[in-house]
């Protein structure tokens, strides 16, 4: 017996640096989302204030299992408090985590995966990252979190962009494209975004993996605006299919720092071979795969298959039937530390029926 | 034959049990609702979420735990009073103890506050996850991550530390006091002998252990987790270590959310995912249907005192008393 998928409490996580502006954001998310009623759930309480009825304080406890992988990392205390508030579910609608400046984002998002429970009663919605534009390039040299904490965004909000310079701006933005090329991005003064760019997004869902839109796909001189306008569901594949150039295209970047990403493309699949080299990269290399997310075209099968994963973690599930004259593309993107990018591609085309 | 008396709790049933004759049901949006001779009473002891209920060892009292911060004490005329505070913790974790003790716990946070008044501090480095006493002296014992740590609340002696990896939450000492045994994150329970510290790995469940229930005697620990009640025998020398636990009620398609035994008989009553309740007599493996299923999981199961009455209560907000009427 498993609870519907629309029953499931939503859950959205905010990362970034102490600074960088996660309580704004979250104060912004209290007092403007009429409505909706929101448990809170700090890790420290700040020095702005957090006006909200349902908010609790949770030391952040890293459980491992007993095998050591660190894909089965988890955070403990939210286990321990998603379980606590469904004790009283009737009084409150959604749920955001706010996570320390130096917090490792992938136990919180495997949490949401490997823990029954919460798996059960909750569903993650969005791993939100806020970035101060000013310190973000000096942040990514110095630590290794905030390079983790723009990898595994499925929204990132680049604020305080009045305390920068136009070129400036254009740096940090193509740097954190660089780390992941399919992040929504938003710039905002003092987190001023629209919130439905933030909550509500259904980015773990796996019949709303929107963010491997076609363009990701161009050219990387192509300079892409996400203003704060944006929204990537907008496209939601109907159009803009002329832009699948049918091979796949490399984000390496040049720079120095370790998280890189590849985003492919392949034509049909046969899915035995895929499933079996997906479940076998991800066995062998999943310490160093933060994200992957992809839309997969099986012969002869009429339906879009989607897929995602974190670390070791990968779900799937078909989604929706092909419509008819869209082009039957395979896509995936990989991000990580420390991986073959070329031998991933190639085995990626193998996987061609 | 067996009746059912339901009542609507209004929400989510964190623990039930009888104060004397009296059942009471401790509900998560911070309220009790208590069943005497002159009607149902419905008394609020938090201000939010309650979190965690347990009786006094005496019987005579309930104590909760909220996310106001409060540990509160309701005896059976239905007053009630703060015993401890801790603002802005969420109180999640409670254990009644000998000469009106009660062990409280929240976060990395552990305390016994004494009948005086007096709290003592029990604290860990990392998460505590359970909390409970000795069935002998002044002992408390604290799960935690990488095992539990043992220590009297009134003499200055070392802590005794159980080291096993991993989160343990529930904890329970074996009613003669000889094994100590934690529920994990892990779908697994683990032990220790008291003795000489050997441990004991409890396995096989298909998801996480989060209901245990000695048998009369204390000769069973059953366990929730499974799809039937998994019952590790406690008798002989080497308690469940090489031993193949009964298995009770199983069923094909629902895991078992909540287990009592009866306090006489060798009969565990047993909860469901899916509401059903039914009575499993050790001996022959005979079922007796309590409850059919219904809206919740079952998540509270007691009996009173004399083993006649049975109260349950749901997450989905359902409760009731189950009559036993002298079937064995």
């Amino acid at each position: 017996m498993t609870l519907s998928q629309d029953s499931k409490i939503p859950v959205t996580v905010l990362t970034g640096y102490l600074g960088a502006g996660k309580t704004t954001l979250l104060n912004r998310i209290l007092s403007e989302n009429h409505g909706t009623r929101y448990a809170v759930i700090v890790n420290e309480f700040g020095e702005i204030g957090i006006d909200n009825d349902l908010l609790v304080e949770s030391d952040e406890e890293i459980f491992e299992m007993n095998n050591g992988c660190i894909c089965c990392t988890v955070r403990g205390d939210l286990i321990r408090t998603v379980e606590n508030l469904m004790k009283r579910k009737g009084s409150f609608d959604a749920i955001v985590v706010e996570t320390t400046g130096v917090a490792d984002p992938a136990p919180v998002a495997q949490t949401f995966f490997m823990d029954e429970d919460v798996r059960a009663k909750a569903k993650l919605d969005a791993v939100v990252a806020v970035v101060d534009c000013r310190h973000v390039l000096a942040r990514l040299a110095d630590t290794s979190e905030a390079e983790d904490q723009i990898a595994f965004a499925d929204v990132i909000l680049l604020n305080k962009t009045d305390l920068v310079t136009a070129e400036e701006l254009k740096a940090v933005e193509a740097r954190i494209q660089a780390i992941n090329p399919y992040a929504v991005l938003h710039r905002s003064e003092r987190c001023a975004v629209p919130l439905d760019s933030v909550l509500n997004r259904g980015a773990f869902d796996l019949d709303r993996i929107l963010s491997l839109d076609p363009h990701f796909l161009q050219e990387a001189e192509h300079s892409h605006e996400c203003g704060p306008d944006c929204d990537h569901d907008h496209h939601d594949h109907d159009h803009g299919h002329d832009h699948h150039h049918g091979h796949g295209h490399h984000h390496h970047d040049e720079g120095t720092h370790s998280v890189k990403s590849v985003s492919m493309t392949a034509g049909e699949l046969d899915p035995q071979v895929f499933f079996r080299w997906i479940g076998d990269m991800t066995q062998t290399q999943g310490p160093n795969i933060l994200r992957l997310k992809g839309i997969m075209a099986f012969q002869d099968d009429p339906q879009r298959y989607v897929v995602q994963g974190v670390h070791m973690i990968v779900e799937g599930d078909h989604q929706r039937d092909w419509k008819e004259g869209e082009a039957r593309v395979s896509r995936l993107v990989v991000i990580g530390r420390e991986l073959d990018f070329d031998a991933i591609q190639t085995a990626f085309k193998a996987c061609e029926a | 034959m067996v009746s059912v008396a339901p009542l609507d709790p209004g929400g989510y049933v964190v623990a039930t049990t009888f104060l004397g004759e009296q059942p009471v049901f401790a509900v998560g949006d911070g309220l009790v609702v208590m069943l005497t001779d002159a009607g149902e009473r419905r008394i609020t002891l938090h201000e939010g979420g309650l979190l965690a209920a347990c009786r006094s060892l005496e019987g005579d009292a309930l104590i909760t735990g909220g996310d106001d911060g409060t540990v509160r004490r309701m005896s059976a005329d239905g007053s009630h009073e703060t015993l401890a505070e801790l603002p802005r913790k969420w109180i999640d974790l409670l254990a009644a103890g000998p000469q009106g003790s009660v062990a409280l716990g929240a976060g990395r946070i552990a305390q016994v506050r004494l009948a005086s008044g007096e709290i003592r501090d029990f604290s860990q480095d990392r998460a505590v996850g359970g909390l409970a006493f000795a069935p002998k002296g002044l002992r408390l014992a604290v799960a935690r991550y990488d095992g539990a740590t043992l220590q009297f609340v009134n003499a200055a002696a070392q802590a005794q530390e159980l080291a096993w990896k991993g989160a343990h939450k529930g904890v329970v000492f074996s009613p003669d006091g000889k094994y100590l045994v934690t529920c994990m994150q892990e779908n697994a329970l683990h032990g220790w002998r008291l003795a000489d510290g050997q441990d004991m790995r409890m396995t096989g469940y298909p998801g996480k252990v989060k209901s245990v229930s000695w048998s009369a005697k204390g000769r069973y620990l059953a366990t929730s987790g499974a799809n039937a009640a998994i019952l590790w025998p406690f008798f002989g020398k080497t308690g469940p270590m090489g031993q193949q636990p009964l298995q009770l009620g199983a069923r094909s398609d629902q895991l078992v959310t909540h287990v009592a035994c009866h306090p006489e008989e060798e009969v565990v009553a047993i909860g469901y995912q899916d509401g059903m309740v039914l009575a499993v007599r050790f001996s022959d493996n005979r079922e007796v249907l309590l409850r059919r299923p219904g809206e919740g999981e079952i998540s509270a199961l007691a009996w009173d005192q004399a083993g006649f009455r049975l109260a349950f209560g749901t997450s989905a907000g359902e409760a009731g008393i189950i009559s036993l009427d002298g079937s064995g």
